[in-house]
């Protein structure tokens, strides 16, 4: 694996394994005195951010600085891209600088997989418009599997704007390849105009949803989208499709509640819902460091370059000593 | 060496760690990821039996820390598993063979991280010489001469030497 530019990239459950058992070993990492390992040394991962985003980029950065790599910002606002600089161009300038890696957020689907065709450096895509977002659903996965042990048999409902959420694309992909069967809820204006393809139920009624599911995933109603007059008004998607208090109580005792953030508290989610024990919302932006950690270790570290060079003289006879 | 030259071996270390250190009071074992891991257990086993109280026992994988990334795929083989503060404890480092000494190089720069340890001492089932280090182990199971294209494999039966797969 070259680039990761979505879930697919990873080949199905074996790929997704392999990530969530070196995530394991970067939560380790993560807990020690001494957070960080040498494991990236000497290497440069610049982000290259079009759209807004703390939680994201911070979260890479932090992986990174844990790895021991080298980091630069690309902050488009300030930038040439205001000059008018090509995304081309501006992927070319900065690979020419050393970079090993460049993690892409873009509002335009397909953007970071252009530049993984332009440049050498490994490509990670943070986000592409409404197609892909593949380190939050690992993240999702793992922090699922931490409570669960395995996704197998399990029910997961996706709830709210389906249309629009880059994550529901890929966070699809990721929980039906561990094996948990997926229902998206949502009113028929916020689903994509076909599912065809799609390994899903559709539901349009959350309380019918409610009791049947392990794990309810809320999507973050993206208020800038009310201009397309998708929804009569918010009040009416909390009435209908909202994680209310008195929701929660037609959840099984063990139904587990996430959302990627950053949250509307009182839109999808209430505010008292996000702080329950039963909430992974702060496990999600945790275990997020550790599988970006894994994710750059994948492709930056291990074995990444072992593909192009040839295989060194005699390599020692054990494994180990 | 068969199964009962092993355990030989370990009792006899077990006991060298005791007279090296005064008891056991501030050891900790801490065995590298995967071959070390049966070696520290079996020491800890017979520190507890001749000193009556509990040996703590840990584990540690390096992958994060060799110098030979790139050179090969490296990717942990389990999880490390330090649960203590090792400043000022003497950690006994445990391996199944010791070859070049670039895991145990990896396996210092990684206890580092846990704390200040007061001291690290190396214990080893098989020395095959052929260092790349400076590193030397204070506990040996045995030395074994060996060629650089042999293998050791060190398992609960014993200890065999073989060709390199190639």
């Amino acid at each position: 694996m070259k680039h990761l530019l979505g879930i697919e990239d990873l080949g199905g459950a074996e790929g997704i394994d392999e990530v969530m058992r070196l995530t394991d070993s970067f939560v380790e990492v993560s807990g020690r005195n001494i957070p960080r390992v040498p494991a990236l040394r000497g290497k440069t991962v610049a982000w290259l951010f079009y759209e807004d985003s703390t939680r994201t980029r911070l979260s890479f950065e932090t992986a990174a600085k844990r790895l021991t790599a080298d980091t630069m910002n690309f902050s488009v606002s300030s930038s040439s891209v205001k000059k008018g600089e090509s995304l081309r161009d501006t992927a070319r300038t900065i690979e020419a600088m050393g970079i090993d890696a460049i993690v892409v957020r873009h509002a335009s689907a397909g953007a970071p997989h252009r530049i993984s065709r332009w440049v050498d450096a490994a490509v990670i895509n943070a986000g592409d418009g409404w197609h892909q977002h593949p380190t939050q659903a690992l993240l999702d996965t793992y922090s699922l599997r931490q409570r669960w042990g395995s996704l197998d048999g399990r029910h997961i409902a996706i709830v709210g704007d389906i249309k629009h959420s880059r994550v529901a694309r890929s966070d699809v992909w990721a929980f039906t390849a561990m094996g948990a069967e997926v229902t998206l809820v949502a009113p028929p204006t916020l689903l994509p105009p076909s599912l065809e393809g799609w390994p899903v139920k559709v539901s349009h009624d959350l309380d019918a949803v409610l009791p049947t599911v392990d794990a309810i995933y809320l999507l973050r109603m993206q208020r800038e989208r009310m201009t397309e007059a998708l929804l009569p008004s918010l009040r009416e998607y909390t009435a209908c499709f909202g994680l209310t208090a008195r929701r929660v109580d037609a959840l099984r005792d063990d139904a587990l509640v996430l959302h990627p953030g950053p949250m509307n508290r009182g839109v999808e989610i209430a505010a008292e819902v996000a702080d329950l024990p039963r909430s992974l919302i702060l496990d999600q932006v945790r275990n997020g460091v550790a599988v970006r950690m894994a994710v750059l270790y994948l492709l930056l570290g291990a074995g990444s370059d072992l593909v192009a060079a040839p295989a060194p003289e005699p390599l020692e006879g054990t494994p180990r000593g | 060496m068969d199964s009962a030259d092993v355990q030989r071996a370990v009792w006899r270390m077990a006991h060298e760690i005791i007279e090296a250190n005064s008891g056991t009071e501030s050891v900790v074992l801490v065995g590298l990821q995967t071959g070390g891991l049966p070696v520290s257990e079996a020491v800890a086993d017979a520190l507890t039996s001749i000193t009556g109280h509990e040996t703590e026992v840990g584990s540690l994988d390096v992958a994060f820390y060799r110098d030979d990334i790139g050179l090969r795929p490296v990717l942990p083989e389990a999880v490390t598993h330090i649960p203590w503060n090792l400043d000022g404890r003497t950690v006994v480092l445990c391996d199944d063979v010791l070859f070049t000494g670039r895991t145990i190089r990896a396996a210092l720069n990684a206890l580092s991280d846990y704390g200040r340890p007061r001291a690290v001492q190396l214990l080893v089932m098989v020395d095959r010489g052929h260092r790349e280090l400076p590193i030397r182990p204070d506990y040996v199971g045995k030395n074994l001469p060996t060629r650089r294209d042999e293998v050791v494999d060190v398992h609960a039966d014993g200890v065999d030497l073989g060709e390199m797969l190639r």
